[in-house]
């Protein structure tokens, strides 16, 4: 299969180049890659391991450690620039069971996460999870909410995970942090966050047909008519 | 090379002219652009416009129809598969409604079945890569829904028309406007976190071309919340999804009817048969052809497969002369080039600027729009900026967010976009962030009606692999939304469907039809897909690349 150039493709002869280790074995790239760019560039074709590309689905944890230095760290592939002396790795997949339920029968609080994720009260709270977490969560911190009941607290705190499991590999209590964190996000956003009376008042306006005379108008306009109506349209601000 | 905050000395000396120019433009409002000036930078500057990246389609439905050169390419390729080493006699499996894609709009599709009586065990969801790798969960800055008091189903209407020149079907656009409410119920029901105010209501802001202040979001992670709610639904109901198992080919009976797909296991290397009464594609976009050469927002997948399957069944297709590319995406640090900054950013006020730190357009036109007014900086002016890997871009003044609406703002509402700048050395609430478009949306596609069956007995369409609903260019927070409308409708109208449908025997026969059509052609070079994944090794690689005999 031929490759598709981009225009911001450098085509310019890279001469810094770092070395890195990628499942043991030795490579020279340049040094401005991605991770995941890194490891395309020296012959890796993902199917797992590459999903948005951006940040955003957790497809790519990597776990990494550097020469001389024995700390384990981690990582989403695709946000992270290769650095002199990584050994890494990518993790395919995490596995990470989970029950199921019907959230229009629960009442937001803590019974309903120990219902369905019991093992919550063995958190040890080393914190493992938090260190982890290439989002900055304090995953910690969310279980224990969640174990308090404080659901809000817990929905928020958690908001920004992406699922990519770095947390559910190191749990040593073997907590599934992600799927509980969905459970205490839906709590909160069903039971919690409040409706505006306004939405539903617009579903039933709809549901009445109030609109249908105005759509009838606007699809017998002409396109210069229809043009015109939507040029001299009247624009809210602040 | 000496980098200060992330940042060349070169670039620095243009920050500062931001920072000496802010105060004085925290009250200067840009004027919007009239229909003429609008007309006139599109047609100099969008990609869209320029005839030498695009060509006449040889064959087909839409035969004559000018596309993207990489569009056209797709579509006159040959099958990856050859028909004859098919055994279609065995159907592995055998279900009501097949659905091809598992994005947003593939797993509502699913789940509204599901509501409309299909039992789990009757439907079948096929995902190239894991569910959820979709452009879904990357959608940053918001929904569309027109629930206000102040706003109106007309007024959403007609934002969306004149923001796609309208060439939108006026029935798809009308029924993208009117279920929003009824969508953003479904999904406050099933637990997701929308953005509320310090009264109760929702928070909306204004994107590019709307008229009310009618943006839904859940921070910039709004696709993402949206979707894994859903998703998490999805899996409550216990329907069978197949992973890293794309589609390849669809399948028709005698009749032409679509009957079901052959589907292709990417680690295993074996196909199945599925044989389907109702078949819903909804299989996004195509980011990943890097249309026009240009970077891309888009997922890994988005290659698409889709409108190439459908069109080989003889489906017709709509607007794909027309490409969507996001005014802002990042332009540097090199890692992140292409990489979307969502409108939000502007929807909260930060301005478009040149390397003089003078505003070069309104923030908020329409996309096309806007996108034109900032190729046209970087391209026939010299207030760009450029990056030490030579390339253009504007800025966007992202510290103004913390001046208008306080401190901590970007931080609440902008989390994923802080947080990305921050990996790269770069703090977006004191520095501004150098922008240039980036491909990201598929606004033509295969063409279906208001109940979301496309030109082909079988074959339902939802989400971005369709056209018709966005004409030539789609307004942000529409494809959120028509992603839940469309796949809704497509699961209600698939559960209709299946009780009055007979599937005649499994056949390749349009593949092996279009196979001859493209030897009648002439073409000068053969080129076989769907691509199913993009091709991103180096050329040293890929020249020493072997099939081993097996």
């Amino acid at each position: 299969m031929s490759k598709i150039k981009t225009i911001t493709e450098n085509e310019k002869e890279e001469n810094y180049k770092v070395k890195i280790y990628i499942m043991g074995q030795v490579y020279e790239v340049p040094a401005t890659l991605t991770i995941m760019k890194a490891m395309e560039f020296v012959g890796y074709k993902f199917t797992r391991g590459s999903g948005c590309r951006a940040g955003f689905c957790g497809a790519c944890s990597t776990v990494y450690r550097k020469e001389g230095d024995f700390h384990i760290y981690t990582a989403l592939a695709c946000q992270t620039m290769v650095e002199e002396g990584m050994f890494l790795t990518q993790l395919p997949f995490v596995p990470a069971d989970r029950p199921v339920y019907d959230i229009n029968n629960l009442v937001a609080s803590a019974n309903a996460v120990l219902r369905y994720f019991p093992e919550v009260a063995r958190c040890l709270s080393c914190n493992a999870c938090s260190k982890v977490c290439p989002q900055d969560i304090k995953v910690m911190d969310y279980i224990q909410h969640s174990l308090q009941g404080q659901i809000d607290k817990a929905a928020e705190e958690s908001f920004d995970c992406v699922s990519c499991g770095l947390c559910v590999i190191r749990c040593p209590a073997e907590i599934p942090q992600y799927h509980v964190a969905q459970l205490v996000r839906r709590l909160y956003g069903r039971y919690i966050m409040k409706t505006p009376s306004y939405l539903g008042e617009r579903i039933k306006e709809i549901d009445d047909g109030i609109y249908e005379d105005g759509f009838k108008e606007l699809f017998s306009l002409s396109k210069d008519e229809l043009e015109e109506k939507y040029k001299n349209r009247d624009k809210e601000t602040n | 090379m000496k980098l200060i905050g992330g940042y060349t000395e070169e670039m620095r000396k243009s920050i500062e002219n931001v920072n000496k120019t802010r105060s004085k433009r925290i009250n200067e409002a840009f004027p919007h652009m009239t229909m003429e000036e609008r007309d006139k930078v599109l047609k100099e500057n969008h990609p869209d416009y320029k005839t030498d990246v695009k060509r006449a389609l040889l064959y087909g439905e839409n035969k004559g129809d000018i596309v993207p050169e990489e569009i056209a390419n797709i579509l006159e390729s040959y099958p990856i598969i050859n028909p004859d080493e098919i055994d279609l006699s065995k159907i592995d499996y055998d279900v009501g409604v097949l659905i091809i894609g598992a994005g947003g709009a593939g797993t509502a599709a699913a789940i509204w079945a599901n509501y409309s009586g299909v039992p789990a065990e009757d439907i079948l969801v096929s995902s190239k890569l894991r569910h959820g790798d979709a452009n879904t969960v990357m959608a940053q800055g918001g929904i569309q829904i027109a629930d206000r008091p102040e706003d109106s189903p007309l007024i959403h209407y007609l934002d969306a028309v004149g923001g796609g020149h309208f060439d939108n079907i006026p029935e798809l656009a009308k029924a993208l406007v009117s279920d929003a409410p009824t969508i953003l119920k479904w999904h406050k029901d099933l637990g997701v976190m929308y953005d509320l105010d310090e009264n109760g209501n929702f928070m909306v802001l204004s994107g590019g071309g709307t008229s009310r202040f009618r943006m839904h979001s859940s921070k910039d992670y709004t696709g993402l919340e949206i979707f894994r709610v859903v998703r998490d639904e999805f899996r409550n109901l216990n329907i069978p999804v197949l992973e890293f198992t794309p589609a390849i080919e669809l399948l028709t009976d005698e009749t032409g009817r679509v009957a079901g797909a052959i589907l292709y296991h990417l680690e295993t290397k074996q196909y199945f048969v599925v044989r389907a009464k109702t078949t819903i594609m909804a299989t996004g976009g195509f980011g990943r052809l890097h249309v026009a050469g240009f970077p891309t927002t888009n997922h890994y997948g988005a290659t698409m497969d889709g409108v190439l399957m459908a069109y080989r069944a003889n489906a017709k297709l709509r607007n794909l002369e027309s490409t969507q590319f996001h005014p802002t995406g990042a332009a540097y640090p090199e890692q992140i080039v292409g990489l979307l900054i969502t409108e939000k950013v502007r929807g909260l006020g930060a301005q478009v600027l040149g390397r003089n730190g003078e505003q070069v357009c309104y923030p908020l036109e329409p996309r096309d729009v806007e996108a034109s007014a900032i190729i046209r900086c970087c391209n026939n002016t010299d207030n760009y900026i450029e990056s030490p890997t030579g390339m253009r871009g504007v800025w966007l003044d992202s510290p103004l967010i913390e001046e208008i609406r306080g401190k901590g703002t970007i931080k609440k509402n902008l989390a994923a976009m802080d947080r990305m700048f921050q990996r790269f050395g770069i703090d977006m609430t004191v520095d501004p962030i150098l922008i240039y478009p980036t491909l990201h949306y598929q606004n033509g596609g295969v063409l279906h009606d208001e109940r979301c069956h496309s030109s082909i007995p079988g074959l339902m369409i939802a989400g971005e692999v369709s056209g018709g609903v966005h004409g030539k260019n789609r307004l942000m927070g529409n494809s959120l939304l028509e992603i839940n409308v469309f796949g809704r409708r497509a699961g209600i109208e698939a559960a209709k469907e299946i009780n009055k449908v007979k599937v005649g025997k499994l056949s390749l026969d349009h593949v092996r039809k279009n196979t001859l059509t493209l030897d009648s052609l002439g073409l000068k070079e053969k080129r076989y897909a769907p691509m199913l994944l993009p091709e991103y090794r180096s050329d040293i690689v890929i020249d020493r690349l072997v099939q081993l005999y097996e």
